[in-house]
């Protein structure tokens, strides 16, 4: 095994997923292709949402692939870090609501 | 970058340099173009005619950009004379080549450049300039230039590889993006890209870093679009892809990006770019008269199979030769293709 649980070029290997289960595997392949395609949002589109997505749930392969992608679709670095600060934007406001919770907590517990 | 890799006398200045890491196939485990090739069934790749004589003028530049294939720059001293450039006139009149595609370097530089021009331009020959740009504000004697374009019809075709002047910099050298700003509004102010109109602005984009480029229509619309906020309009976007060659295939090998685009490349083969590759309908011609498949192989020296110099063109032998291939030719079958007119697909 490797000393680091991630590997650049595991991310070569995606593909080999399918070997150990091919139905579930090709239908996941044929999914994500769809997903992706051009239709009511554009590639462009789809590719922005997936680089912000990928940073929410911090995949480095996601990143990586995501990316290179935005960039052959022609986004620009302002545009990039955006997406990245819509993902921080939720994630924070995602933590900081929940101090509502907290508070209702507090209100409930205290005199 | 400030020096042609000529000038720094780099080991991949020289086209024996550049194949010795091409042809080294095995350390990064990629096949052959031939074998690629020879799944499709071709056993050699064949013209099939010659529509488009793009000749080179000479690879003295103003600019030294980051990814040059011609390795051009203000240190280049190899241009085409007078004497080729008639022996070029001689070899293609008479011939059903429509297009001439006059490049270089920066072709403007060449001192019988407008000489040549207007001689093609007697002859009636669809011309293409490769226009840089920044050359038209480089010197006084330049600014009459998108005024000499007009004149004789020619399609200009400049290099635009972003619509941001920190991409575009990156690339070309600092400035080069507001300089092609006001070079494009003076070509739109003599007619150029307009609507209604004949004179046609080209502009093309290849990627500013070790990645393929996207949909040539998605990139034409967010060009068209953001070009407008400068009151800039052209006609097409030329999607490029960049082949590992001279200073990108340096760049790859600094930058230790060599073997994934290699990689990208060779799993976006396309068969159908493989077709329609731009060396079946292309004859190259080098500044010093050589006959080259294409612009790549003029760089890497790779001289037609058949009487390879201008003073002995032969068109039908021309046509019927076998195109030399090596691992570069990957890039212009990768995904969509890639021209010097852009995607082939």
């Amino acid at each position: 095994m490797k000393d680091s649980y991630y590997n650049r070029e595991d991310l070569k290997k995606f593909g080999e997923i399918t070997e150990w289960q091919k139905e579930l595997g090709d239908k996941f392949f044929d999914y994500y292709g769809s997903v992706f395609k051009e239709s009511a949002l554009t590639a462009r589109e789809k590719s922005l949402i997936a680089l912000a997505v990928s940073h929410a749930v911090q995949c480095p392969y996601c990143i990586e692939s995501y990316t290179s992608d935005c960039l052959k679709k022609g986004v620009d670095e302002e545009q990039m870090m955006e997406a990245v600060h819509v993902t921080a934007a939720i994630k924070s406001g995602a933590a900081l609501v929940h101090g509502v919770q907290m508070m209702n907590q507090v209100n409930d517990k205290l005199m | 970058m400030t020096q042609s890799l000529k000038r720094q006398k780099h080991k991949l200045s020289s086209p024996e340099g550049q194949i010795e890491v091409l042809d080294n196939v095995t350390p990064i485990g990629i096949p052959t173009f031939e074998s690629k090739l020879s799944e499709l069934g071709h056993t050699t790749l064949k013209p099939t005619t010659i529509e488009v004589f793009q000749v080179n003028v000479g690879k003295m530049c103003n600019q030294v950009c980051a990814h040059c294939h011609v390795d051009a720059g203000p240190d280049r001293k190899e241009i085409m004379t007078k004497e080729t450039m008639q022996q070029c006139l001689d070899a293609i009149e008479g011939t059903d080549i429509k297009t001439v595609d006059i490049t270089g370097g920066a072709p403007e530089m060449n001192p019988n450049f407008r000489w040549l021009v207007e001689e093609l331009s007697a002859m009636g020959k669809e011309i293409i300039v490769r226009c840089n740009l920044t050359i038209i504000l480089a010197n006084l004697k330049y600014h009459d230039l998108p005024e000499f374009f007009r004149k004789h019809n020619i399609n200009v075709v400049s290099s635009l590889p972003y619509f941001t002047a920190k991409r575009t910099d990156a690339q070309r050298g600092d400035g080069v993006f507001d300089k092609s700003i006001k070079a494009l509004q003076m070509l739109n102010a003599v007619g150029y890209g307009k609507e209604n109109s004949d004179l046609q602005l080209d502009l093309v984009y290849n990627p500013a870093g070790a990645f393929l480029p996207g949909d040539q229509t998605t990139l034409e619309n967010q060009f068209k679009r953001k070009l407008l906020e400068y009151d800039i309009s052209f006609n097409n976007l030329f999607v490029i892809t960049n082949l590992p060659v001279s200073r990108f295939l340096e760049y790859l090998i600094r930058s230790e990006k060599y073997q994934d685009y290699m990689d990208e490349l060779v799993n976006a083969f396309n068969p159908v770019a493989a077709e329609g590759v731009m060396c079946r309908s292309t004859i190259s011609v080098g500044w010093d008269g050589y006959l080259y498949d294409c612009d790549f192989n003029q760089m890497l020296e790779l001289r037609v199979k058949a009487a390879s110099h201008i003073a002995h063109f032969n068109i039908e032998e021309l046509t019927a030769r076998d195109i030399i291939v090596n691992q570069h030719c990957y890039g212009c079958t990768a995904g969509a293709g890639s021209s010097c007119g852009g995607t082939t697909v």
